[in-house]
């Protein structure tokens, strides 16, 4: 018998966020870098929400599901559900990807842990510093570029925020949407569109003219960067959506990364999204605080998150990655499952497949 | 004038830039040119071996290598 019994071991994994529609989770894509790592052997539980998440019906990928109460239900139903689930499983490691589940997972994380459940998740003060609403003054304090913007609760404070930008400026909602606004009537109508999709505040936000390159990074927690990929979209859905990208070869890329990872001892994977200006500057204009839906290709260029990210949960050491392929190319795709009524059945009656 | 070390070119005609992602075709001229540029051949001998390939006006050329090197530049593919 080895030392490292990972490789003998059958790992429980439990992933969210298996919803691998026009506008993804992520889960469906960990699970198949997951899956196609060959250190260790797994099998892959499901959580979902709903009952026509695709990923439930791809038995080749996930093994079994369990439906988990939404977010808004707080720890405690979570909690409960998930003893349920452990005391049939036996999971080893949890890997939440939806951004409103996160803050859910990070309190449960010492509870989990006492279960023998892992989670390689970031602590909840670098989690909330990195909130859309809070973007521009981590980026202050860490000498880090980020946008200009004003937090607005009500329509009158709008005009004094647009007195502060130039035109055309963004309105963006805490969750989602933004909106550019190239008059004054288009950013009160933007307000009042984000405001009852997403309620307040809004966020009103500098204008910044460039290249959209997204990098997908996983920290150790103890401030290294196993990994950093650098994307750019190449097709880009109604929804803002990646259908199709490309990996890049730019160093400063990574560098922004490492310098994210570094000052906030990231654990975990994260996505920054990062518009180039023509004159060469790199703002952050988001950090999403899990892996991207497009993350299989970072195992596709050879630097696979996921699977360091299991390996590091389940208490390997892993060494920062060095190379990866450049030019390697996405192309997302439709495609019909076919399963049958009664399998719908069982995870809308049952909560279970 | 060169090329950048990491940019991809093919004998069709396509050129990659992997620090931006854009990609762009030029037609068989430019391909030439590019295979030019990319074994360090200064502006002057490519002008040489053009005119002297093809039965082109010297100063002709000279002016639409300047806006072809001028349109490689703004898209950061000539250092």
């Amino acid at each position: 018998m080895t030392k490292n019994s990972s490789k003998n071991k059958v790992i429980v994994i439990a992933v969210t966020a298996l919803n691998a529609i026009d506008s993804p989770g992520p889960g469906v894509a960990v699970i198949r870098a997951i899956r196609e790592c060959p250190d260790f052997k797994v099998r892959i539980i499901g959580l979902s929400y709903e009952s026509l998440e695709p990923g439930l019906y791809m038995h080749d990928l996930v093994d079994k599901t369990y439906q988990i109460p939404y977010p808004s239900g707080g720890t405690d139903s979570l909690m409960n559900r998930l003893k349920f689930i452990h005391e049939k499983e036996n999971i080893d490691l949890i890997i939440p990807n939806f951004d409103a589940e996160l803050f859910n997972f990070i309190k449960l994380r010492e509870k989990l842990k006492e279960m023998g459940i892992r989670t390689f998740l970031p602590d909840i003060e670098p989690f909330e510093a990195r909130d859309k609403i809070k973007l521009y003054e981590f980026g202050k304090k860490h000498g880090l570029l980020v946008p200009k913007d004003k937090i607005i609760h009500n329509v009158k404070e709008l005009s004094k925020a647009i007195d502060e930008f130039d035109f055309p400026l963004v309105v963006k909602g805490k969750f989602y949407d933004a909106i550019i606004a190239k008059t004054e009537e288009e950013a009160e109508n933007a307000f009042y569109k984000i405001q009852a999709k997403w309620g307040l505040p809004i966020i009103v936000q500098e204008f910044i003219k460039g290249t959209e390159i997204n990098i997908a990074a996983l920290g150790d927690g103890e401030g290294v960067t196993i990994s950093a990929i650098p994307m750019r979209k190449l097709y880009i859905t109604d929804k803002g959506k990646a259908w199709s990208g490309i990996t890049l070869d730019d160093e400063k890329f990574i560098d922004l990364a490492k310098k994210f990872v570094k000052v906030t001892r990231w654990r975990g994977g994260c996505e920054l999204e990062v518009m180039q200006t023509a004159d060469g500057k790199s703002y952050i204009m988001e950090v999403n605080p899990r892996f991207p839906a497009w993350i299989y290709l970072t195992a596709a260029s050879g630097q696979n998150q996921p699977a360091s990210l299991v390996k590091m949960a389940m208490g390997e050491k892993v060494e920062p990655f060095t190379e990866y392929e450049v030019g390697k190319i996405f192309v997302r795709y439709a495609w019909d499952l076919i399963t049958d009524i009664g399998e719908f059945l069982k995870i809308s009656g049952n909560g279970e497949l | 004038m060169k090329l950048k070390k990491n940019i991809a070119t093919s004998e069709e005609g396509f050129i990659f830039n992997p620090s931006t992602g854009d990609s762009f075709s030029v037609n068989p001229i430019g391909t030439e040119i590019l295979a030019l540029l990319k074994k360090d051949k200064p502006l002057d001998e490519i002008i040489e071996i053009m005119c002297e390939k093809y039965d082109v006006d010297r100063s002709i050329f000279e002016k639409d290598l300047d806006d072809f090197t001028s349109q490689l530049k703004e898209y950061t593919i000539l250092d």
